[in-house]
């Protein structure tokens, strides 16, 4: 029986389809079988962000309507062998879907699968009850801001109340350049904050936009430090003791910038 | 650097420290879904009990929700935690 992971934030735009789209893809290279569920009915992005936007022919809604079988609203990645992605209705709103019908989904998918991931929406309404009503495991996107962080802490007392304990913090677009001249809070800060457990941290990086423009996930570019945060996660699923990323000499510091300006090389 | 260095000097606090507190703060009655004004009440019932017995300091009483690890180790509980600073125990009970 497989696992079913819930990807969620509260706040919208902290890069929770990002993160599922990555750690799936780090999955299915990990030789796992991953099916990738985007539940943001309405706002469908998880297929843009994968690069399979135009391969749906079923989505979501169709599958608990009883329009089409799983197996055929699936979308087979071509490119990473063992992952699928159930896209989301474009078409209609949080409400197509009851709690019942998503529960059954995922009982389904994990006969299937080893792994479901499931790209909640923003915000805390019908949207986040369905996502987060079948999974065993969820992991809290957030960014070293205050609006983020707020809404992280709501999200993880909601889904204390819903007995998802233990929740990972998973904080997105790290600038240490910032954290070091004490212009953002540091992975510390924002760890002792909510008190939970980290499952990874991912620095601000410029290759994320660029990958996203192609539909290609970054954690595909092994060199990328964000490709390598992506990795890092996907093993510590797996349950692989694995320290967190060194953001050190990593950023565009001013020792960085000065050698950049005289030319030399790192 | 400048920044740096008139953070040295003590002119401005450093715009994480300011989130951190703002956060700390509003987080406490997100967490509780109480206002000030119950903490408020709380604690001037706090300070009429104690005062009977000790002497505290009462612009220095500090009350507050938080969360802590449960007693079982199940997770996160909320608790309520008052700092009191005691000036004098007195020795003779009303």
């Amino acid at each position: 029986m497989g696992e079913v992971i819930v990807i969620t934030s509260g706040k919208g735009g902290v890069g929770k389809t990002t993160t599922t789209a990555n750690v799936g893809v780090g999955l299915a290279m990990r030789n796992k079988k991953v099916a990738l569920v985007d539940a943001d009915i309405g706002l469908r992005n998880l297929d843009l962000v994968l690069g399979l936007e135009n391969r749906i022919v079923f989505d979501l809604v169709d599958v608990v309507e009883g329009r089409c079988k799983l197996r055929n609203a699936l979308v087979k990645d071509k490119r990473f062998d063992g992952l699928y992605l159930l896209p989301a209705a474009q078409t209609r709103d949080k409400t197509a879907v009851k709690p019942e019908q998503m529960i059954k989904l995922c009982n389904d998918l994990r006969k299937e699968f080893d792994f479901v991931l499931i790209d909640c929406p923003a915000g805390i309404e019908q949207g986040f009850n369905n996502a987060v009503v079948a999974a065993d495991r969820a992991i809290v996107v957030t960014t070293p801001e205050v609006s983020a962080v707020r809404d992280a802490d709501r999200v993880i007392g909601l889904l204390e109340a819903k007995e998802l304990r233990n929740p990972r913090l998973l904080i997105n677009r790290i600038r240490n350049d910032m954290v070091r001249r004490g212009e953002m809070m540091s992975i510390e800060d924002v760890k002792d904050i909510l008190a939970v457990d980290i499952i990874g941290i991912v620095p601000d990086d410029e290759k994320i936009v660029i990958s996203t423009n192609r539909g290609e996930p970054v954690i595909t570019d092994g060199k990328s430090l964000a490709g390598q945060a992506y990795n890092n996660i996907a093993r510590r699923i797996l349950g692989e003791d694995v320290p967190l990323l060194d953001l050190e000499g990593h950023d565009e510091g001013f020792m960085l910038k000065l050698k950049k300006f005289l030319g030399i090389k790192n | 650097m400048l920044q740096s260095i008139m953070n040295f000097f003590g002119k401005t606090k450093p715009s994480k420290e300011v989130a951190k507190d703002r956060l700390k703060l509003v987080l406490i009655h997100d967490r509780a879904n109480v206002s000030p004004q119950f903490l408020e009440m709380i604690k001037s019932e706090i300070i009429k009990v104690i005062t009977n017995y000790i002497e505290i300091d009462e612009s220095e009483l500090e009350i507050q929700l938080t969360r802590t690890q449960s007693e079982d180790g199940q997770g996160i509980v909320p608790a309520l935690i008052a700092n009191i600073p005691i000036k004098n125990v007195k020795t003779k009970t009303k």
